[in-house]
């Protein structure tokens, strides 16, 4: 029987002290990393950019032809959007009470508010 | 409000199947246990190029070939979609490859066994990817909502990988008798690799199952193993082909296979990197990586240039 401390882990998930690897954190090179994009793909024409995930690249045109090759290699885009990270500003999920309150009690701005007779048919 | 309320709240939305989005609070070994099982799945798609992209230039056809290498072309986007969820959390993409190169992160065990016929393309494909997709279907339903993005992503991709090694190894086995054994062969010898992909059995758990109860992980490993066997027990009828476990079985009680007893002591041994080719695929990660930098360096020297030039011309 072999002696080692089996913890519960699961496919793909192995806990750092069972790999007997090299536990040194390794440094990272920093100087020449790429910048982070978000990527933004048309599936067809008439429907919106839609956002897909990131990826790394030098600028620009880079970061177009990497998402090609990335995020549409079954045809799935017609039109590639790409801005970096840093230029996109998020609300903050803390706030969100406050921020979208005031439409919480507007109902009457949903068609279902109003009662119409049957007669009126579809509107 | 108190760690505990918050704690609440996040336990809430992942009881009533709301996802965790990037910047929603989240208790730190919540982002930490995803870090690490994202960037380990990242590396897996990264490392499992290696023993299929040693056979590229030895497909025994240009079909053949040109789908192995759309197929190893597939496992790099997978392994980008992963890193790009991971970096979601805080984690950057040099820190991951960093820890990758240097041995401390790992990857799924599997990898580190050679592809030494070309029915291996075929049972790597059949076995290894469809294990892979149970654990991947699975995760499609992941609490954190990136994670389950990209699953859903890889999943569509993936089910032709699976595909493409069966339709690989059924050509094999109506082949000659030469083709045959290669093809038994290869199933011989990634059948328990492939079943040990689940990890240890759930009974040699001692933890109480924080992943589950987070909902990082849905099935465990031994009902993902089960459904692993049962599936492929009966596609290889389709082959002709034998799986190697005299114990495997029917169970009409249980309406499961019954299956012999994995070698543990063998499994953590290539987890532990003695693997037949750990130190070899760690050094062609790194090497494709040192190899690269001037790449990485030329890339972002350029950029300048040309950014440079905008300015001036503007």
């Amino acid at each position: 029987m072999n002696n080692y401390c089996i913890k519960k882990f699961y496919y793909g998930d192995i806990p750092e002290e069972n790999t007997g690897g090299n536990l040194n954190i390794a440094s990272a090179d920093n100087a020449h990393v790429w910048p982070l994009w978000e990527v933004f793909v048309r599936s067809k024409q008439g429907l919106d950019h839609k956002h897909v995930g990131s990826l790394h690249a030098a600028d620009a045109t880079m970061a177009i032809e990497n998402a090609r090759d990335v995020y549409t290699r079954r045809q799935e885009g017609v039109s590639i959007w790409v801005v970096e990270s840093k230029y996109i500003t998020a609300s903050n999920p803390d706030e969100a009470g406050e921020l979208y309150e005031p439409a919480a009690d507007k109902i009457y701005r949903h068609p279902t508010f109003y009662e119409l007779p049957d007669e009126v048919g579809h509107m | 409000m108190s760690i505990q309320d918050l704690e609440k709240i996040f336990q809430d939305k992942i009881d009533n199947e709301i996802k965790i989005e990037p910047k929603d609070w989240m208790p730190e070994a919540y982002r930490k246990t995803n870090i690490r099982q994202i960037s380990q799945h990242a590396h897996s798609e990264v490392v499992g190029m290696l023993p299929e992209g040693n056979w590229i230039s030895r497909a025994p056809s240009l079909k053949r070939k040109a789908i192995l290498i759309a197929k190893v072309q597939d496992e790099g986007g997978h392994g980008l979609y992963l890193y790009s969820s991971a970096e979601t959390l805080g984690s950057t993409r040099d820190e991951m490859i960093a820890d990758l190169h240097s041995g401390k992160a790992k990857y799924s065990s599997i990898f580190n066994y050679p592809s030494l016929t070309w029915a291996d393309m075929g049972a790597i494909g059949w076995l290894v990817d469809g294990a892979a997709i149970l654990n991947q279907v699975m995760l499609c339903r992941t609490s954190y909502g990136p994670y389950a993005r990209a699953m859903v992503r890889i999943c569509k991709e993936e089910s032709f990988h699976q595909r493409q090694g069966f339709e690989s190894l059924l050509v094999l086995s109506r082949g000659t008798e030469e083709q045959k054994a290669m093809c038994q062969d290869a199933i011989n010898r990634w059948w328990w690799p492939s079943l040990m992909m689940f990890g240890p059995k759930d009974s040699e758990s001692t933890n109480s199952d924080q992943s589950m109860k987070w909902k990082i992980k849905r099935k465990t490993n031994d009902e993902l193993r089960q459904q692993f066997i049962d599936m492929i027990a009966e596609q290889i009828k389709v082959l002709g082909m034998t799986l190697p476990d005299a114990d495997l079985k029917w169970n009409e009680e249980k309406k499961h296979y019954d299956f012999g007893e994995i070698n543990w002591d063998e499994f953590w041994n290539v987890v532990k990197g003695n693997g037949p080719c750990n130190k070899q695929r760690l050094a062609a990660r790194n090497k494709a990586h040192n190899e690269g930098a001037w790449v990485r360096e030329a890339a972002v020297a350029y950029a300048e240039k040309k950014k440079h030039k905008q300015q001036k011309a503007a």
